[in-house]
């Protein structure tokens, strides 16, 4: 595997005019932020066996917007975070396309553009565990001048006020910038990250399961400064398997199974009135603590022994004889039966 | 009964996380405990788990006072008490497969008769087939590994169970299916639990009550809120 520099790695602030003008920036609509067509990743095993870990996804995110990818442990969200910032393993395959705003296909750019033009400057990395983010050894000043330094090239004596504001910035307070990362509680850790995810100003905010072991009052503050930033021009894409935390700031939830995008809704719809249309969607919510709280019964698939029709099927209280065939994803939802709010399924022509 | 009262502990003695914490289970009673992250309810956990000697206060479980923690606890104390912890991978011996990890506790306390016949019924209870039983943690998903790691708290038949955090790594349908499991189990065995988090809406639905941190502590109360370092 190739080493792959992480948002903080070093770079050269010279890249800074790189960067490519925006296309498309003439009249009409504005571009997603991100499009995502026909996304998958396939990891090559020994003995010849491949894991599909993401298939075929399909989704735009708008400037303004955020988007929760929500679902269980293992069903491929981490993976598709990971391929969008060109992080994965050197035995994964990749295809389909992955557009930023600009123009720039991610997929299919070489290391030397992700590093120096895309991680940490049009695509910000809220990372899952931020005490394993950030570095042990050095304080969390220091860390933020590294990054003002080689995002922004701020030099001499604006660097110090430079990363007191964007400590600020993500609630960081001042009083704690000389603390090593161990010294820091989960919160504050988390928004030592997200300060450093926000000073590259990327359009694109990617947060991979930012609440992770955190206490319901620390999800909701962090959430909420997540939501904060995605203002105007910023998109969030919040990869969370907490659906609370999906529910209070999200506007659209993009619900995956075994590597695939099974529903995409408008939040609203989703978490209130009619709900979700896909079974398996249906019964994550049901397993709510605040709802049913009855789980879906058995386990997800292995990924690399994926039924050959609906993955969900073996666990699915409407499956029939339909469900031997992949049902396709049309944009909202990926399904033979749809649920509707009575709980019948609509009749077929 | 398992009761706290008054206790101290930390680790270090000048500067204790929790600071005379008192409360008490009855057999088959489940109680859940409430508090924000960094709190010492952790810590407080693996009082009452018999992990964690405390500097002051008395445990008594099932009438008699504790006097030994850790490898200083008799057996017969120790096994009357399964623990689950927060997070499945650092709970689990990576070079033990998930039947191994189950049946350790059988094998530690000699009674390796019983691994087939235990980690049998106990495989389908909670949700895993023969082909995961097989797998070392680093090829099973978080959930999966939690779910061996229940089993193996239930394998002797523990008359306590202390959940410290259990579900907190895990997405909802996982955790309304271990919670059912635990609930499953006490239904049949009388068992007392000890539910440890912060998630009020889940601890409130899972549990016969729940007690705030600040109610444990008393007026005492902890000086440590959530800017300390997670423990």
């Amino acid at each position: 595997m190739s080493t792959a520099p992480g948002p903080k790695a070093p770079m050269s602030p010279a890249s800074d005019s790189d960067t490519k003008p925006p296309e498309g920036s003439g009249p009409g609509p504005k571009p997603p932020v991100l499009s995502v067509r026909g996304l998958s990743v396939r990891f090559r095993m020994r003995g010849g066996r491949h894991i599909a870990a993401v298939s075929d996804a399909h989704f735009d995110l708008a400037a303004g917007e955020c988007l929760a990818l929500v679902g269980e442990s293992g069903c491929g969200k981490s993976v598709l975070a990971s391929a969008l910032l060109g992080l994965l393993p050197g035995n994964a395959r990749t295809s389909g396309s992955a557009l930023l705003g600009d123009g720039t296909e991610l997929l299919t750019a070489d290391e030397r553009t992700l590093a120096r033009t895309v991680r940490g400057r049009r695509i910000g990395l809220v990372p899952q565990s931020p005490a394993a983010h950030l570095t042990p050894v050095r304080t969390v000043r220091a860390q933020l001048e590294e990054t003002l330094r080689e995002l922004t090239g701020t030099r001499g004596s604006a660097v110090r006020p430079a990363a007191e504001r964007a400590a600020a910035r993500a609630s960081f307070p001042a009083g704690h910038l000389d603390r090593y990362p161990h010294e820091l509680s989960g919160g504050l850790a988390q928004r030592a990250a997200t300060a450093l995810a926000l000073i590259g100003d990327a359009p694109l905010l990617l947060a991979d399961e930012p609440t992770t072991g955190l206490d319901r009052d620390l999800v909701e503050r962090t959430v909420d400064e997540l939501r904060r930033h995605t203002d105007g021009d910023r998109a969030l894409l919040l990869i969370t398997h907490d659906l609370a935390a999906a529910e209070r700031i999200a506007d659209r939830v993009a619900v995956m199974y075994a590597g695939r995008i099974v529903e995409l809704a408008d939040a609203e719809r989703f978490f209130g009135q009619p709900g979700p249309r896909h079974p398996y969607a249906h019964g994550l919510l049901d397993a709510l603590p605040e709802r049913a709280f009855v789980p879906i019964p058995g386990m997800p698939p292995e990924l690399g022994a994926l039924p050959e029709g609906c993955a969900f099927a073996a666990r699915c209280g409407r499956a029939d004889d339909r469900c031997a065939v992949l049902p396709p994803f049309d944009g909202r939802l990926a399904c033979h039966h749809e649920v509707r709010a009575d709980g019948e399924e609509p009749v077929r022509a | 009964m398992l009761e706290l009262t008054r206790v101290t502990a930390g680790y270090d003695p000048r500067d204790p996380v929790v600071r005379e914490a008192s409360l008490s289970i009855a057999p088959g009673e489940s109680v859940g405990l409430l508090g924000p992250s960094g709190c010492g309810k952790s810590t407080l956990a693996r009082v009452a788990a018999l992990l964690h000697r405390p500097y002051a206060g008395a445990v008594v479980l099932d009438g008699e006072p504790v006097r030994g923690w850790r490898h200083a606890a008799p057996r017969e104390r120790r096994t009357a008490v399964g623990v689950v912890f927060q997070q499945p991978r650092l709970a689990a011996d990576p070079r033990l497969t998930l039947r191994e990890l189950i049946a350790q506790p059988l094998r530690a306390t000699g009674r390796r008769a019983e691994v087939p016949d235990r980690v049998a019924a106990l495989a389908p209870a909670v949700g895993l087939t023969a082909e995961l039983l097989g797998r070392r943690p680093h090829e099973v998903s978080d959930g999966q590994l939690q779910r061996a790691c229940l089993a193996r708290a239930l394998v002797l038949r523990p008359r306590w169970l202390i959940c410290d955090e259990m579900t907190a790594m895990l997405d909802a349908s996982t955790t309304a299916a271990l919670v059912e499991v635990v609930e499953s189990y006490r239904r049949d065995s009388g068992a007392g639990l000890l539910a440890v988090g912060h998630d009020r809406v889940l601890l409130e639905r899972w549990c016969d009550r729940t007690v705030g941190w600040r109610t444990v502590c008393g007026a005492g109360g902890t000086a440590q809120e959530s800017m300390s370092p997670t423990p």
